[in-house]
């Protein structure tokens, strides 16, 4: 076995292969760029080596670099994560020729899986199910119809030479083949100077399920199990889990079997995964196999309880693995969710920057429910600008899919990030999603469920009827705290009533609580009084909950609950299941008074161009007085190292414009204004 | 008997309509409360006890021995703030504008007065049309006689106005000289000549919001020290604010439970000066992470963000913090911050309120436009504030204390009690490049000889040891016990005694 290894990745999934390493006795090697000198996985490892500045192409995507800095460590090999030159064919070579071994597959694995078209054809070799398609050039909208009937509909019509949806078209039937062929070569020939087409299997509902598999150098490849990964926005996966809620046993082990012969195909040596796409009929294709181990392999960790980082490092030292298929079972589920640096009510814009709070759930198993949470951040570190925005990956295990998923939720709720926008919410809100949670999902999940993004959601009365508890709860220790103030007039304590209004605004809609309240033994009794004064429900708050604390952790109705608390001007922020609720607790009076208080219209912003982002003004495009047509652009920010360019959305004429290039504006400061 | 008891409750009944039904929906109408709903939503509930409530007015001129209302304008009396007396006058609207009249000032005299003998907080609600004209001279006299109790209550009692509709003419005056100002937005505003009297003057065309709505007053003129948006949450926040202050200068701080560990650490402070000198941070997240339950309450939020200042809790006890704030004008001092800061401390220092003070700053701000506003006088302020001041002083130095500045925020040269500095911190007359170039001037022209004077300026005196050694700094800390390191500081000092030689009062340079 190695005495000492080198992780090329920083970040997360450094950390992780440290965990492992340390756990078997190896000492571990951390490389870090400028940006990463304080980071944990540099301060987790044995040794760190300085491999150069922060942008990635001059640090952690340098071979020389690593290579040298297992010379000066004397690393015996080198883990390379994901990302990076985890699939660099040239990394795995320079390593060989330097005598270090790559944890991963071989060389000729990397290099056939890693090109399309080749792995096309050892999957076809190895007889892996593809999409049916017909790649030689199609001469007539006869033809085409012959084509598709051979290959069954809906099928796909797409240019050769196409990208981004031009020259793309969906038939359902010969009459939209003959069609759509000629629209398509007409698009492409004016798009690309091409007109060449193909026709493929057009996948209708499709799902994104993976096999993971591990291969030693001995011959043995076990598959083990599916993941699910079709909860994705823009390609990028968001939610993950395993095994899927949709594979039937007969279909997992003909995708299974299917996988080990590919990865036999090429003699695979490591641990790997192979993405299918699965319609609804549950037909799979071969999509690509990853030659790495990939991010979301802990939910698999999670159900099948091996450890894939030490399997890959057993193997990658000679070592026979040591599990065979049989071993590989499926214990309960798992969910991962990806919580990344970005701000979900502004399009997922990336947010960077200091984690002036960073709080995760304590990891864990207790009453067979498990959190795990893989991350590479620390309370007081930075999100830095020049790497993948992703701050932790959080996973829950539970015995069924719902048990995990609620777990999710309670994780979720008691996970405090602040200082940056971060997708928890919209994370909370899938969680609470009966779409997701019938398990009935597809790859365009997101899209269709949040089809004009996320603006966070309502919660359901129960939940509601929670928060409004929890917001009572809290104004009482507050008032029980306020009344024992010093300097009181002596012998007249002060009367607290124990009669309030919870008034709550939600998404979209605010509710008024009558609550009467009394102390008990057990906690805080609710009563919550209809109009007239009768009680309408009855509720129970226990928590040892106490000002300034962030979360609320308690039972209501003996029901766990945990909500993160942020002061308002009056009353609090809530936060819970993706929902966002500000509630105010007053008197009757204080409560009937407030709704005399007119209604603060905000501005109309219409009228303004606003920065979209922090950042430096490097050019305003246009003057005052000047008419602009939409799509026009008007202002030029740049924002970490990215320039924006700022379109007007509609025709009109600058009035004023307040900003000028140079200036550093705050999100949502005013960059010019329309008449 | 019975008779002559129903008689008062419908004379009280009579007396709370104030300016009757009509005038209330009206006040309602443009989005504000009246005196008695402000007044129930600032004291605790049933606790108001109502003074001089069938006061009429008495004058004769043009027709008003024909108009008389109960109360005449202004509701005045006390309760209690979380069981803690405060006295309070508030003008109604309802009743002639809120106008002030002879008998409507010595209402309003009558609980300064008693404020001032008992030693309670005053809090002043003001939405009113200013004089009553109808009265001359004897409203003149009644806004002397109030402005005279404002001056004598300063500094003895905490004075708080609060500006919920119009406050304009004499009105403004008598909350110029209380402790605090707050607004209302969009309801109120605050200005000596109204927009009339402007155009007629100066030719200016302005709304009453453009000349002294809370957004002026909290940005531009500093007149008020914070605004919120209606008359609920300013009512909330003014007994929110009480909490933190003494009943009067002959009383300690409040206390009250706290939840927060005493010895909490912060890891993450250890993280929060960047490694680029040139980089800044929010000063914010260090006074959150230190004071009790991260709860601060800001004085002056919106106007010389440059410098914080507000109150907090350490272990209980209301402390005043000021701090520079680097991520605006690098935490620069200027005249409007100098003003400010200064004015905070005067007010910490009468009402034996502790100030603990964070430190990273470049220095005074150079140019023409400081310097002919008079910078000078005004930096003086600041100085003057700090040294004058007897309260417990405890000052922590995270980053940059340069030049001048170093001396006035809270050193030890002015009677600083606890000086510490966090191993960042960088005690110097100025920055390494305009120190090399003066010392250096010869080599100015030698980039590498530059480069090798900065190097050795850096290393020499940009740091907290030299200072350190020479007992300017008693400790040099780490930045994750700051809070447990300041509350013990200020636990020491709750029995600091010192007095500053006798005088009538000091010549502040004002």
């Amino acid at each position: 076995m190695f005495k000492k290894i080198l992780i090329a990745n920083r970040g997360e999934i450094a950390c992780r292969v440290i965990k492992t390493a340390r756990k078997m006795g190896i000492k571990t090697v951390a490389v870090y760029s400028d940006a990463d000198k304080d980071a944990l996985h540099v301060e987790m490892a044995d040794e760190a080596v300085h491999i150069g500045p922060a942008p990635a192409a001059q640090s952690y995507l340098l071979i020389d670099r690593i290579i040298e800095a297992c010379r000066q460590t004397g690393a015996e090999a080198v883990h390379p994560g994901y990302g990076f030159l985890s699939e660099n064919p040239k990394f795995a070579i320079a390593l060989k020729e330097a005598g270090i071994a790559f944890i991963g597959p071989n060389i000729k694995a990397i290099e056939a899986m890693g090109d399309k078209i080749e792995s096309k054809k050892f999957a076809n070799a190895a007889k892996v199910s593809t999409v049916p398609g017909y790649l030689g050039v199609i001469e007539s909208p006869a033809d085409a119809v012959r084509i598709a009937g051979e290959i069954g509909y809906p099928v796909m019509i797409k240019a050769s030479a196409g990208g981004g949806g031009k020259g793309m078209r969906i038939a359902w039937n010969e009459g939209e083949v003959e069609e759509g062929f000629v629209s398509s070569k007409n698009e492409a020939l004016s798009s690309f100077g091409d007109d060449r087409v193909f026709i493929e299997k057009f996948v209708t509902e499709p799902r994104h399920i993976e096999i993971q598999l591990i291969a030693d150098k001995f011959g043995n490849t076990v598959y083990v199990n599916e993941r699910e990964c079709s909860i994705q926005r823009r390609n990028q996966k968001v939610i993950e889990e395993a095994p899927s809620p949709f594979l039937d046993a007969a279909t997992r082990k003909a995708m299974g079997e299917q996988s080990v012969a590919l990865a036999k195909a090429v003699n695979y040596e490591s641990a790997g995964t192979v993405e299918f796409i699965v319609d609804k009929d549950r037909n799979f294709y071969f999509l690509e196999m990853n030659t790495r181990l990939q991010v979301e392999h802990p939910v698999t960790e999670l159900i099948t309880g091996i450890d894939l980082v030490e399997q890959m490092i057993r193997v990658a030292a000679g070592e026979k693995l040591t599990v065979t298929q049989d071993d590989v079972k499926i214990n309960g589920w798992a969910i991962e969710s990806r919580i990344y640096a970005e701000d979900p009510y502004r399009s997922f814009l990336p947010s960077t920057g200091r984690l002036v709070r960073y709080q995760p759930p304590a990891e864990g198993t207790a009453d067979g429910l498990t959190i795990r949470n893989d991350t590479g951040v620390y309370e007081g570190g930075e999100i830095s600008i020049f790497y993948d925005p992703m701050i932790a990956k959080l996973c829950t295990h539970g015995p069924d899919r719902l048990a995990a998923i609620d777990h999710m939720s309670v994780a979720l709720d008691e996970f405090r990030i602040e200082g940056i926008q971060h997708n928890i919410p919209f994370l909370g809100a899938i969680m609470e999603h009966e779409r997701f949670r019938s398990g009935n999902i597809t790859t365009g999940f997101i899209a269709e469920e949040f089809p004009d993004g996320f603006h966070g959601v309502d919660i359901s009365r129960s939940r509601s009827d929670r928060l409004v508890a929890v917001a009572m709860f809290l104004h009482e220790v507050h008032a029980a705290r306020a009344v024992q103030i010093s300097g009181q007039l002596p012998n007249r304590p002060r009367k607290v009533p124990d009669e309030w209004v919870v008034a709550m605004k939600t998404n979209s809609e605010v509710t008024r609580q009558k609550i009467r309240v009394r102390e008990s033994d057990t906690g805080l009794e609710l009563d919550y009084l209809d109009a007239d004064g009768t009680i309408a429900s009855r509720h129970l708050v226990e928590s040892d909950w106490r000002p300034g604390q962030p979360l609320f952790k308690g039972l209501v109705d003996g029901q766990p609950v945990s909500v993160q608390i942020d002061r308002a001007k009056q009353g609090y922020m809530l936060n819970y299941r993706g929902a966002s609720a500000h509630a105010a607790v007053r008197t009757t009076l204080g409560d009937s008074l407030e709704q005399l208080m007119p209604e603060k219209v905000a501005p109309d912003m219409g009228k303004f161009l606003l920065c979209p982002m922090p950042g430096l003004v490097k050019s305003i495009s246009v003057a005052e007085g000047d008419e602009v047509k939409a799509g026009q652009t008007l202002a030029v920010v740049e924002a970490m190292k990215m320039e924006n360019n700022l379109r007007a959305e509609r025709d009109g004429i600058i009035a004023k414009v307040s900003a000028k290039a140079g200036d550093s504006l705050a999100v949502d400061a005013v960059i010019l204004e329309f008449e | 008997m019975k008779e002559i008891l129903r008689k008062l409750e419908e004379r009280r009944a009579v007396a709370r309509l104030g300016g009757g039904e009509k005038r209330i929906a009206a006040q309602h109408a443009r989005g504000k409360l009246t005196a008695r709903e402000r007044i129930a939503l600032l004291l605790d509930q049933d606790s108001f006890e109502e003074f001089d409530m069938f006061v009429e007015h008495d004058c004769h001129e043009f027709g008003m021995e024909n108009q008389k209302i109960p109360g005449d304008g202004v509701v005045t009396g006390w309760g209690t703030v979380n069981g803690r007396p405060v006295y309070v006058f508030v003008k109604d609207f309802t009743v002639f504008g809120g106008s002030l009249s002879r008998a409507h000032a010595r209402k309003m005299t009558k609980v300064q007065d008693m404020a001032l003998r008992t030693g309670a907080p005053i809090i002043g609600l003001f939405d009113a049309g200013g004089a009553r004209i109808q009265e001359g001279v004897d409203a003149l006299g009644g806004y002397g006689e109030v402005f005279t109790r404002n001056v004598l209550a300063s500094g003895v009692i905490p004075q708080i106005s609060v500006i919920m509709g119009p406050c304009a003419g004499g009105d403004v005056y008598s909350p110029a000289m209380t402790d605090f100002i707050f607004m209302v937005r969009d309801t109120s505003y605050m200005f000596v000549t109204g927009p009339d009297v402007v155009k007629t003057v100066t030719n200016e065309t302005v709304t009453s919001e453009q000349l002294g709505g809370a957004s002026i007053h909290t940005t531009k003129s500093s007149v008020a020290d914070g605004a919120w948006d209606n008359d609920v949450i300013a009512m909330t926040q003014i007994r929110r604010l009480v909490d933190f202050l003494p009943l009067s200068n002959r009383d300690e701080v409040p206390e009250r439970p706290y939840f927060d560990e005493q010895n909490r650490i912060e890891k993450s402070l250890d993280t929060l000066i960047p490694a680029n000198p040139n980089m800044p941070y929010d000063m914010k997240e260090l006074i959150h992470k230190v004071v009790d339950e991260a709860d601060f309450f800001e004085i002056q939020e919106s106007f010389a963000k440059n410098i914080i200042t507000g109150f907090a809790r350490i272990e209980g006890r209301s402390i005043g913090i000021v701090a520079n704030q680097p991520m605006v004008l690098a935490g620069v001092l200027d005249s409007d911050a100098s003003r400010k800061a200064a004015r905070f401390v005067r007010f910490c220092d009468c009402f034996n309120i502790p100030v603990v003070t964070f430190v990273d700053v470049p220095g005074f701000l150079p140019g023409t436009a400081q310097e002919y506003g008079g910078l000078i006088k005004h930096g003086a302020k600041l100085l003057f504030a700090y040294t004058e001041a007897t309260v417990p002083k405890v000052t922590v130095i995270t980053r940059k204390a340069y030049g001048g500045a170093y001396d006035v925020m809270s050193s030890k040269h002015i009677r600083g009690d606890f000086n510490y500095a966090w191993p960042t911190a960088e005690i110097a007359v100025m920055g390494a490049k305009g120190a090399v170039e003066i010392i250096h001037r010869a080599d100015i022209d030698d980039k590498d000889k530059i480069a090798a004077h900065t190097k050795t300026y850096e290393d020499r005196f940009l740091n907290p040891f030299v200072a350190a050694e020479r007992g300017y700094i008693d400790e040099v800390i780490m930045p994750h016990s700051t809070r447990s390191r300041v509350a013990r500081a200020l636990a020491l000092l709750k029995s600091k005694e010192i007095e500053n030689p006798w005088k009538k009062h000091d010549n502040i340079p004002l």
